[in-house]
């Protein structure tokens, strides 16, 4: 099934024209410059945002607040978290309005859990846990939702290099069991290639596709043994030389005209 | 929950997405929505009392009140009594400063100061300045003199309190890049840690100030020292209900034009800082 | 001077000021012999002999009820409003002169309006005016913590579909309540002083009743033993809220000190 996501400017510094087909299942990373509207276009897609040019199309149906079958983890997760409840609780908070009996519920919170690898912290505060385990309980939050897509914006990007290690491949365990399709936005190139199927890279603002590089890396990834491939190696260069080239030149048109034709909208 | 410099960069970017879809006409909207607003509060105080909902006599009509107001304010005594309330709020916040921000300076800077005052401090601070009323009376009488100390007395404790945390929450950085380039104690005194403590002296003013306007109007009310307070209690005394919240009112507007100063001025003491504090 | 010594010194201050504070209240009253100023042995008696327990019926209580009683109702009605303003740029826009002008005047100037008003001096015209003002506090540190909520856990509730009455009941007041509690003190403080001002001005009971009567008839040692009730009343009244915010929030303390720097 293919799921068609078609974003357009939202304020003065945001996307210009960005065209996206995701298709069912795949883990879609998307990456460019800073300040490219990266979050922005994240937004969007979730229905947290509305585009003023274009559409966000979710298997057809145009989105226009958050659908129920996506999740999204954002980067600051402390922010993100209840810090007035335990870590169960804050798991638990999505799924009080989904008509599900009471150990449904307990039993989707206790899995998600242990799916993250916090099968024992369910009673503990989310402020009293690390930075990596506060993003899996983001995580374990955004799975026992059951949504069909999870969105990340930028997720691992406050943590520690081993840590992200194994939150990246975390990611990939949880895409395998549960089947769900992944948009990926994140600045590290590394990291974006050894998880996606596809790499979506932007311009510099105002923001366009500037290219789709497929990976074809064998899966399961590995972080040692992938990271050893001379294909790896090979996208990782192009990807960076787009990124590179994009920032030497600052965007196609002065930022003053895209820049009138949205204010005021 | 965000740190105040989180939620002030989040509401300036909200707000500056706003301001951006604000047409003249939006704020012609949000002028009028204040203004109608009192107008309609107006309306229905006016409907309350000549519609007889509560008698007149009880509740004397707006316009009747405004009309009387009006009358006092061509009087000579009234503004008498205005300036008396005035004066016995500025002096009695003035003492209250000069006690105050020192006093605080001192204690917020040495940490034993501050300890060893900590019991009696926390003691005296709930007393309700209200209490020593009889007191006041029975010693000082109902002169200015009464009115100032009552008045000093209960916004003293408000500033001393946001001076010390002013003091004491300076950056202890800053301090240590002072002491580094060989400034004395008295020059970090006076150069790092008195500025970022303005903003929270500015507060504290601001509380201080309507302290010492209550307790100034309430030395008038009780003791009869001459001012506004004073004319609401004759006026309540004989019956006159429509001098009454005459000068009520007439208090309120003075609260409020008082508080809208004070609260310029602690708005300009924030902006000229960048601190990161709570809000009261 | 080493920390350790350094701290027990702190510690014998903090312990001898106010003893040193007492001491000298008492020489200062026994050496000036005022008839206004009784020593501060004296007051001492006196408040034992009034408070415990002979007259706590008949006016500690009834004024304990009225504090109590205000500034229950009056946080009620501050959080009730307080949540839906913080929500609404409109009907903040709305409410705001009415706001601004009520928290400026001085309750004291609606003293006698509110006899008036209500034909009454009991307890229900004393309850609600000192309801009336505690409100204020309460009112604009609720709307204050609910402006203030974080953007990234509003979007988080957004995007899991939470919505209404359930994001207000488990996200906003939640997140809103250490502001809110900041207000409450404040609010707690101000019935207080609202009440004895309320009881001075027109009551049959009550300490600020006694506070009145005391001086009418140049009784001066229940007069201070009145004045000290009313501190001490304040003080236990600003320990108890302090117990009470220290069990609810304790998580919110737990979260500051967890953020770095």
């Amino acid at each position: 099934m293919g799921k068609t996501y078609g974003a357009g400017a939202k304020a003065a510094h945001a996307i210009a024209d960005v065209s996206l087909v995701v298709d069912d299942g795949e883990f879609l990373c998307v990456v460019g410059p800073s300040g490219c509207g990266k979050t922005t276009l994240l937004k969007c897609v979730a229905g947290l945002l509305r585009p003023t040019k274009g559409n966000v199309l979710l298997r057809g149906k145009r989105v226009t607040r958050p659908p129920e079958e996506m999740a999204l983890v954002f980067q600051e997760y402390s922010r993100s978290l209840m810090p007035w409840t335990s870590v169960a609780n804050n798991v638990l908070l999505p799924l009080r309005h989904k008509k599900l009996g009471r150990q449904e519920r307990k039993e989707l919170v206790r899995e998600s859990l242990e799916a993250v690898g916090l099968g024992g912290f369910g009673n503990r505060y989310p402020w009293q846990l690390s930075g990596g385990m506060q993003q899996r309980v983001a995580i374990a939050r955004a799975l026992a939702y059951q949504p069909s897509i999870l969105l990340m914006d930028e997720p691992f990007a406050s943590v520690d290099a081993q840590t992200r290690g194994d939150l990246e491949d975390l990611t990939l365990r949880v895409r395998d069991r549960y089947g769900i399709t992944i948009l990926f936005v994140t600045h590290d190139i590394d990291e974006s290639v050894y998880l996606a199927d596809r790499v979506v890279v932007l311009t510099h603002a105002p923001t366009e596709v500037k290219e789709i590089v497929p990976v074809d890396l064998p899966r399961p990834r590995d972080q040692i043994a992938t990271k050893e491939l001379a294909e790896f190696a090979h996208l990782r260069a192009h990807v960076y030389r787009q990124i590179k080239r994009e920032q030497a030149e600052p965007g196609e048109a002065e930022s003053g005209a895209p820049a009138a034709a949205t204010v005021g909208q | 929950m965000a740190t105040r410099g989180d939620v002030v960069t989040a509401v300036r970017a909200s707000e500056a997405r706003s301001a951006r879809s604000m047409f003249p006409l939006d704020r012609l909207v949000v002028g009028l929505v204040f203004v109608g607003s009192i107008v309609a509060s107006l309306l229905i105080w006016e409907l309350l009392s000549k519609g007889g909902l509560i008698s007149e006599t009880d509740l004397p009509a707006a316009s009747t009140t405004f009309a009387k107001l009006w009358d006092f304010m061509h009087t000579e005594a009234f503004w008498t009594a205005f300036f008396q309330t005035v004066r016995g709020w500025a002096l009695g916040l003035a003492v209250a400063t000069a006690l105050a921000v020192p006093i605080g300076i001192v204690l917020g800077t040495s940490d034993f100061a501050a300890r060893a005052f900590r019991v009696p401090i926390e003691f005296l601070r709930p007393i309700p300045s209200a209490a020593l009323i009889p007191v006041l009376f029975l010693t000082l009488g109902t002169t200015l003199k009464s009115e100032v100390f009552l008045a000093a007395f209960g916004a003293f404790w408000p500033l001393l309190i946001q001076t010390m945390y002013g003091v004491h929450d300076v950056d202890p950085v800053a301090v240590d890049t002072a002491r580094a380039y060989g400034l004395g104690r008295y020059e970090r005194l006076y150069r790092i840690t008195l500025p970022g403590a303005v903003p929270y002296i500015a507060t504290g003013l601001r509380i201080a100030s309507t302290v010492s306007l209550i307790l100034a109007f309430t030395a008038e009310l009780f003791m009869g020292v001459p001012g506004l307070g004073q004319k609401v209690n004759e006026a309540s005394s004989y019956g006159l209900n429509e001098d009454l919240y005459a000068y009520a009112l007439a208090t309120g507007f003075l609260g409020v034009a008082i508080h809208l100063a004070m609260t310029g001025v602690e708005r300009r003491a924030l902006r000229w800082h960048p601190s990161q504090r709570g809000v009261l | 001077m080493s920390a350790r010594t350094s701290s027990a010194v702190k510690v014998a201050a903090e312990i001898a000021v106010p003893v040193a504070l007492l001491v000298a209240w008492q020489a200062w009253t026994v050496h000036a012999q005022s008839q206004y100023f009784p020593r501060l042995s004296t007051i001492l008696v006196e408040f034992r002999e009034l408070w415990l327990f002979a007259q706590f019926g008949t006016h500690v209580v009834p004024s304990l009820e009225r504090i109590v009683l205000g500034f229950g109702i009056a946080v009620v009605v501050g959080i009730a409003l307080g949540i839906p303003l913080g929500l609404s740029r409109w009907g903040r826009l709305a409410a705001m002169p009415h706001i601004e002008f009520w928290r400026a005047i001085p309750p004291p100037a609606l003293l006698p309006i509110s006899v008036v008003l209500l034909h009454s001096i009991g307890n229900a015209q004393k309850v609600s005016f000192i309801a009336f003002f505690c409100v204020f506090p309460t009112l604009l540190n609720t709307i204050d913590g609910v402006r203030g909520i974080d953007p990234t856990l509003a979007d988080t509730a957004r995007s899991y579909g939470i919505r209404g009455f359930a994001r207000i009941r488990r996200i906003v007041l939640p997140a809103a309540m250490p502001q809110i509690a900041a207000g409450m003190r404040v609010s707690l403080a101000l019935a207080v002083i609202i009440m004895v001002v309320a009881e001075y001005f027109s009551s049959t009971s009550g300490v600020g009743y006694v506070l009145l009567i005391s001086k009418n008839t140049f009784q001066m040692g229940p007069m201070w033993a009145a004045i000290v009730l009313i501190g001490v009343l304040g003080y236990l009244l600003s320990v108890l809220f302090s117990l009470a915010e220290r069990y609810f929030l304790a998580w919110h303390r737990g979260w500051r000190a967890a953020i770095p720097g």
